[in-house]
């Protein structure tokens, strides 16, 4: 229906990903205490902005492949009115 | 717990996507199909992790996560006993007189296969049954803010009285969802079901991560627990012997088929999903795509609840947060699960062997702020908040729909235009949701409201399944028989209900209202059975009465029936896309994991 769901979920998580990943780089060690010493908000925010980036790219190609086979029906149906 | 700003804009930017969901949906609503069934356009993928996520609820992340600090792994037969085998079910022999016949929902099915009464029974009884479990979500969500003190910093910083929490819990999750259902229908709430889907997926995959990691992995987990907890089938043979306090047979036949079948096959809530679905092989893949995250949801909500009672028990004064403030006020607890603190007496609630009862719905918050650094923390609470949102709209959904349809346009206003179909849509939207507000106040009031309207659904679903069975399969079942044997279906729930008592309860709400005549083991046990019950009679006399009146036409039946509908074609689909080949697929995963963890 009209919109591809892939892009607000890759634009969402793209975000989201940034933010956690930017948050991440530039935060005191002492706050990772609880997660075992590990700098989940970097790591787990690069894991979310692959996720979205990637997303993003099967929206792109979605919209390529549909261009592609309008083209081809209309290529056909031109062939046909010969 | 205080939050601070990347956890708030972390939240922020998900609002506004549920939001921006609608908004950018509104124009394709033009038809009340668009609005009420998304214009059967979605592809399978989409409706599947929908009809996952339409469950979602606060039962299922808070409520299982508790379940398995409670039961161990023995909890995962609600995933590969309780809803696999159901949901293979439905996509492969039922999807095709649900999406074939073309019926808008549940309960119009059954005014084709069979009559109005039966249509009228269900579509009212579903109807009120969506109102108190949207406002159950509801209230449940707003204690939960309440309890782990989310909002509590932001309301200081804006002088607002700490009482107004819940109701600014209330009010904002209501809003939230009326506006995105209000603005694009089904379809909005599918997609955000999907987002809602990964969303909880990315909140929750790092906790058992870091969980697992502490406790040294599933082996160091399985060290530090009792045996019965990482043994899904030990001891199953007797009620006495395993913590369930279920035997087998209850198991299979009471969770596995009368109440699994029941609600996975017949509940519109979740078969509206597949109804959008933009083809016959689409919709019957549906519930078989969502069998895949089902079978692996264990992992995410269970594990967690495993990790939390088997970490070591805190001392009892208090849990700290990343920040250093004081979240959760510890009793003697169990792992990071704390006891039961009695509301009025401020002192440790203790059960009948003087033992304190844990709070073992906040093993997934506890975990949340125990293992999270602020930012994956916002992630995490929004996900939690996620899936308290979807389990509301799905109720939402299937409320506007079935009023509109079966209700309005069935008995108050037949004639009129699709755009006033429409309209009426928007509209019960907006008094569904108020009458959940309604619905989750009430539960505030009278402590035991819910758990009687829950005891009333159970009697009232219980025997349906058995309807469907033999209105699919049986050309002989006809309406005075179908109708005849819900009532009765019902009414033996009832009765079984009032007759028998779990052990250590006392007669009233928990049963043996009329005479103890049979102890169950524990009230899981009781529950199994009276669904056995209500089903066996709802069976039989649908048959006898079926057998004493007049049969229905056969050409009435036609896409009704089994034996008088053609069977779908799939021949042309890549093996991967067939459903009899993936529900094999799906049966083989969830058996082999139950072997595994057995």
């Amino acid at each position: 229906m009209g919109m591809d769901i892939r892009f607000p979920i890759g634009l969402m998580f793209s975000v989201v990903g940034v933010l956690l990943t930017v948050f991440g780089a530039f935060s005191r060690r002492e706050i990772y205490r609880v997660s075992l010493g590990i700098n989940m908000n970097l790591a787990w925010g690069l894991v979310l902005l692959a996720f979205g980036v990637v997303m993003l790219l099967f929206v792109h190609v979605g919209k390529k492949s549909e261009r592609l086979r309008e083209t081809k029906a209309a290529g056909e149906a031109a062939r046909r009115r010969k | 717990m205080s939050l601070t700003s990347i956890d708030w804009l972390i939240m922020g930017v998900y609002f506004v996507f549920v939001l921006g969901i609608g908004v950018a949906l509104k124009r394709y609503m033009k038809t009340s199909t668009d609005f009420f069934l998304a214009g059967r356009s979605i592809p399978a993928w989409i409706c599947g992790l929908a009809f996952l996520s339409a469950n979602l609820g606060a039962q299922e992340v808070i409520g299982m996560a508790a379940s398995g600090a409670k039961y161990g792994i023995a909890t995962s037969h609600f995933y590969w006993i309780g809803a696999v085998p159901a949901m293979v079910f439905v996509g492969i022999f039922m999807m095709p007189f649900y999406y074939g016949s073309k019926a808008r929902s549940v309960p119009e099915y059954l005014r084709m296969r069979f009559d109005e009464k039966t249509r009228g029974l269900n579509a009212i009884s579903f109807a009120v049954m969506t109102i108190f479990s949207s406002g159950i979500s509801m209230y449940a969500m707003a204690k939960l803010i309440q309890v782990l003190h989310v909002f509590d910093g932001a309301f200081r910083k804006m002088e607002l009285p700490p009482g107004m929490i819940f109701h600014v819990s209330i009010v904002l999750s209501a809003l939230i969802v009326l506006g995105y259902i209000f603005l694009g229908g089904l379809t909005s709430a599918i997609y955000n079901e999907v987002l809602q889907f990964f969303l909880i997926v990315a909140g929750f995959l790092p906790l058992v991560y870091l969980g697992l990691k502490s406790v040294g992995g599933w082996r160091g987990l399985k060290a530090s627990l009792p045996p019965a907890y990482s043994h899904s089938w030990q001891g199953m043979a007797h009620a006495n012997t395993n913590p369930l306090g279920v035997e087998v047979f209850g198991l299979t036949m009471g969770l596995g088929f009368v109440l699994s079948f029941g609600y996975w096959c017949t509940n519109y809530l979740v078969v509206q999903r597949a109804m959008a679905a933009d083809s016959m092989s689409a919709a019957r893949r549906t519930p078989l795509i969502a069998a895949v995250p089902k079978i692996l949801f264990p992992i995410l909500v269970i594990l967690p609840g495993l990790i939390a009672i088997a970490l070591p028990t805190q001392a009892p004064t208090s849990l700290r947060a990343a920040n250093g403030t004081v979240i959760v006020q510890q009793a003697t607890g169990r792992g990071i699960i704390p006891a039961k603190i009695d509301e009025t007496s401020g002192k440790v609630k203790l059960d009948s062997t003087g033992k304190p009862v844990l709070d073992y719905d906040l093993a997934i918050p506890n975990m949340l702020l125990h293992y999270f650094p602020t930012g994956l923390l916002g992630l995490g609470l929004t996900a939690l908040l996620a899936s308290f949102m979807s389990g509301m709209a799905g109720n939402v959904t299937a409320f506007n729909t079935v009023w509109t349809y079966d209700i309005y346009q069935s008995y108050i206003n037949k004639h009129a235009s699709d755009e006033h179909y429409l309209w009426m849509g928007r509209m019960a939207t907006v008094f569904g949701v108020a009458l959940s507000i309604a619905a989750a106040y009430a539960a505030t009031r009278f402590n035991n409201i819910m758990d009687f309207l829950q005891l009333v659904f159970a009697f009232v679903n219980a025997p349906l399944f058995a309807t469907f069975l033999l209105g699919m399969f049986w050309k002989r079942a006809t309406g005075h028989g179908a109708f005849g044997g819900l009532l009765s279906g019902t009414a033996a729930a009832v009765i079984h209900h009032g007759l028998t008592l779990p052990v250590g309860a006392v007669p009233g709400i928990k049963g043996g209202w009329l005479a103890t005549v049979h102890m169950y083991p524990s009230e899981m046990a009781q529950n199994f059975w009276t669904a056995i019950w209500a089903w066996s009679v709802c069976f039989v006399i649908t048959i006898l009465i079926s057998l004493v009146t007049k049969p229905h036409k056969e050409e009435e039946m036609v896409g009704l029936v089994y034996s008088l509908t053609p069977k779908p074609s799939e021949e042309h689909l890549p093996w991967y896309r067939r459903p009899a080949y993936l529900g094999i697929a799906v049966l083989a995963l969830a058996l082999s994991l139950n072997i595994i963890f057995r």
